[in-house]
Formats: structure tokens, sequence, C-alpha cells
């Protein structure tokens, strides 16, 4: 059984490293990228941020001010049990993140669509949003915030198989060039792109592609990890970098996604994933231990299955 | 590759010193600014409620900002991160809000157009400041000084409320406008939209098309 107040513990510890401390996977990508930069204000911008990484740290303070929108995406192994169930580890996720918005500070970004409420604790009606995954075997428990921009870099396109790889690219292009302008996707940044599931599922894939994979990923596909590599060349020869100025670096990893669709259609979302790329992890286990990292290992072969079922489930073991 | 200029600028500007300013130089800020963004200009000038600060006096300097803080319960203020948010929505209050309050440094994301800054910055005698990055949330959360006060978050919440912020060395901004205004953003699209035509060499439109993004009612989603 896993304890409910180590989990809220570690939720707000994690609220606070995520909003704090910039991955070490996507500051590799970024150190990377500004050494590639020759354009005079794009160059600038890199080194900025690269700093602005070292203050946050230094002074604990939020990496950005706009700390986006706290959300959380929960696995388990098969075997986790929580004390209290799922709904006391919902109230203690929404506590987490009240508390953390006050403690760090956060912008209280959260309000109702419509009246412009704002609760100042980033909690609401469907916020923060909770999603969930499992994994076979294993009795401990994930958990994954993720803070993300909220306003520009994501767009969604009904595409047909006559659309082809070239209409992917077609609207792959459109959606950095239109939200590059101006550097209203705060590029450079993870871009990631979700291809087939229905429409609500292909936005889903494509943010969790941005979000939940790290810089230097590849999809297991090699095709698909070959169409990630080029893509993220395509990105990188606009002529764009950081702020729409002049540059060589809009992309620091692109991560393409994939879900079963309809036989008539190729939906596609593309997603980006900022300057500010902040996600923070840790695993708990019954024993209390705790493990942090930032990779949050969302997508394994369970999480990609394509077979009815799966080898060693319970099904099977029946059998 | 030439580094930029960096200057330091008063939030309550002399002409002059914004005459210097050339597109792209770096700018650091001293002195009050207030955060001002929808929450703020509908209460203002839609409301009619009277803006509880002596403007431009204390300070010509809106930043379209809301800031990552909290109020203790002491009634004192934990302010960490500020950046900028995207100021091209603003533009239907701008002109009024800049006639009213004589704001001379209008601070955000991304600019605006051109036709905005000839229309009434130039006007006005400001300009536009680009936050960097984005963002550089941390950077300038060292250049607040102190955090002044902070008006109508009752009403407004925090994150639209109107903070008033001392900065020293609060930085850095881009110079995105000057006072012919010449648009910063507008220059550099200019440059990146020669190369563009190649970039889509072999990409093909969608064909399912979009309805609505034009006024033309006779459009289709085909063809």
């Amino acid at each position: 059984m896993i304890s409910i107040d180590l989990i809220q513990n570690t939720a707000e510890a994690l609220m606070d490293k995520a909003a704090i401390e910039i991955p070490e996977d996507y500051l590799t990508g970024l150190q990377a990228a500004a050494e590639t930069e020759d354009g005079n204000l794009s160059s600038f911008v890199l080194q900025a941020m690269l700093e602005n990484y070292k203050a946050a740290k230094e002074d604990r303070r939020a990496m950005c001010g706009d700390t986006g929108c706290p959300r959380w995406y929960v696995k388990m192994g098969n075997e986790a049990r929580i004390e209290g169930g799922p709904v006391a580890l919902e109230s203690a996720l929404r506590r987490a993140t009240a508390k953390a918005t006050y403690d760090v500070p956060l912008r209280p970004n959260r309000v109702h669509p419509l009246w412009r409420t704002d609760h100042n604790n980033n909690v609401g009606i469907g916020a923060p949003e909770i999603e969930y995954g499992y994994e076979p075997g294993g009795e401990w428990i994930d958990l994954i915030t993720v803070h993300k921009g909220g306003l520009f870099g994501t767009d969604y396109r009904m595409l047909f198989p006559s659309d082809g790889i070239e209409g992917i690219k077609r609207f792959y292009l459109d959606s950095l060039v239109a939200f590059g302008k101006r550097g209203l996707a705060c590029q450079p940044a993870i871009i990631g792109i979700g291809l087939g599931g229905s429409k609500d599922t292909c936005m889903v894939l494509g943010k969790r592609a941005a979000c939940l994979r790290v810089v230097g990923s590849e999809n297991p596909d090699p095709k698909i990890a070959a169409l990630e590599r080029e893509f993220k060349e395509l990105g990188n020869s606009i002529g764009m970098g950081a702020m729409g100025f002049v540059g060589k670096n809009m992309v620091i990893n692109c991560n393409i996604e994939v879900g079963y669709c309809h036989t008539g259609g190729m939906q596609m979302s593309v997603h980006a994933f900022c300057l500010s790329s902040r996600r923070a992890v840790a695993r708990i286990y019954p024993d209390g231990r705790v493990e942090h990292r930032t990779d949050p290992d969302w997508f394994t072969s369970y999480q990609r299955r394509e077979t009815v079922d799966w080898p060693g489930s319970a099904q099977e073991a029946a059998e | 590759m030439s580094k930029p200029r960096e200057i330091r600028l008063s939030t309550t500007p002399t002409p002059e010193a914004l005459a210097e300013l050339r597109l792209g130089d770096i700018v650091y800020l001293d002195g009050l600014l207030y955060t001002a963004r929808e929450g703020v200009y509908m209460r203002a000038l839609e409301d009619k409620a009277n803006i509880p600060l002596e403007l431009p006096s204390q300070s010509a300097a809106n930043f379209h900002c809301s800031p990552a803080a909290a109020i203790r319960p002491d009634g004192s203020f934990n302010m960490g991160a500020v950046t900028a948010t995207a100021s091209f929505r603003f533009a239907k209050w701008l002109p009024e809000w800049m006639a009213k309050t004589g704001a001379k440094l209008i601070i955000g994301k991304g600019g605006m157009s051109s036709k905005d800054y000839k229309s009434y910055f130039v006007p006005n005698g400001a300009i536009y400041l680009s936050t960097v990055g984005y963002g550089t949330g941390a950077l300038l959360g060292r250049g607040i000084e102190k955090v002044e006060a902070v008006h109508w978050q009752e009403e407004l919440g925090l994150a639209q409320a109107m903070w008033v912020i001392r900065c020293n060395k609060m930085g850095p901004f881009i110079v995105a406008s000057d006072l012919e205004g010449n648009c910063l953003f507008e220059r550099e699209n200019a440059k990146i939209a020669e190369n563009l035509a190649r970039v889509y060499e072999g990409t093909r439109p969608a064909t399912l098309k979009r309805y609505g993004e034009t006024d033309d009612r006779s459009d289709e989603v085909i063809g």
C-alpha cells in the first residue's frame, strides 16, 4: 500500500522541481543548438535562456513567469495499491497543485472560461488534468507533472490518405511557421506530432509525444524514427530561430506518435513544448522509497501495443 | 558576430532617450512599472474605474504580464518570476489606454504590427519593448527591487491584477519598434520569407480546407 501523505509530499516537490529546474535532456539539446546558432539576435536569445535556467536554479524561482497549466500523468504498476484509493489520489494531486501554486509561487493561470473566476491556486473545473496509464507488473506509482504553456504552437487538422507524407509535411511546416513568427511558440521547442487515433486521441498523442518523450529519444518503428529525423532537419532549415528572428534552430527534437485511425482518415496534431519544457517525475514504492527522474518513460512497448492480448496478462495466465 | 548594444532606460523615459533606441537594442529598465492586460483594460476603459496610480508621472511603462506571485497572510508579496504575454490581443484597447495614461513603453511578447505602431505608438511618442526568449522569467525576477502594490486583485484575481513593481536594471528586453514605427519582427519575417518557397518544396496543401478564415461565405471546404 502506497501512503497518501507520501504521494502528496512527493507531488509538491515535483511541482517545485518542474517549475524551477530545466530537464537535463532539453538543456543539453538547447546547448547544442546555441553552439550552432549564428543569427545575432537568435544567438543572444539562446544565451539569455541558458543564463535564465541557471538563475532559476540558483534563486529557486520559476524559470518562466508563465508557469503554464500544471497537469498530472499518473502511471501505475498493475499491482499498485493506493491508501484511500483513486479518489484520495486525485485529492492529493489537487492539494499539491494548490499548495505549490502559493509556495513556489506559480502564476495562478487557471480561470473559468466564461466568468474568468480565478481561485488563485490553479485548481478548478477539470483542472489540473489527471491522466492515467498502467503497466504490467509492479507495485509502484509514477507521478509525472508537466507545466506547459497553453496559447500558441498547437494545431489539429484532418488529413486523408491521399494527402500523404507531402500533406503531413505541409501541415507541419504551416504550424511551425505560423507560430514561429514573432516567437509565439517560444521555440526552439520539442515538437510532438500525433498521427491517427480520432480527433481527441490524436491531440492527446501529439501532446504526449511533445511532453512525455525526452530529447534524443526515437520512435521504435525505424521508418517513423527516420521521419522524426527528417522533420527535425526540415524545421531547422526554415531559416527561423528563437523569437522568430533569422536563425537555424526551431526544433530541438521531433517526436512522432501514432494510433490506429478510421480507414478513411489521417488525423494530425502538432504541439510545441517550449523553451521552458517543464516536466518532473518520481516513482513511489510501497516501502516508502521515492526515485526522482526527468524522463517520464511513458511510451513503453505496453503503451504502444498492437495486439489483442499482452504476453503474460492475467487472461493468458488463466489459459 | 556582433553583440547587440545594451542600454539602461528609465520607466519614465525622455523623448530624447527613446529617440536614441534602435531596433534590436537590448534594454534594462529602472523605475516603476505596472502590469496591465485585458482585465485592467476592461476595468479601466469599459467599466470606467479610477486607475489607482498617477500616470504617467509615476510610470510610463505598461508591462503585458502576469507575475508568478502570491500574497502572504501578512499582506507582503512573494514574486518569483515575471514574463510577458502576447501583446497583439490587446490592440483593441491600447490606443485609448495610451491616450489616457501617457504610456511610452509597451512591454510584452511578440510586438504589434507596424500598422499599430504607425497609427498610435508614433503619435504618442511610444515604443515597444519585447521580453526575450520567451521567457527569461528568473532573470527578470532578479530585476525586481520591490513589489510596491497590487490593485484590483479582489476583482480580477492575481493573474489579471495591476501589479506595481520597482525595478532595478530589469532585463533583458529587446527594442522591437522605434519612434518612426518600424517593426523588428516584420523586418525579420521579410528576411525569412525569401527562403520559405524552397522549404515548402515537396509539400502539398490539405485536401480538406478550412471554412470561416475569410468572410467569403461562398467558400467550401473542398476544392
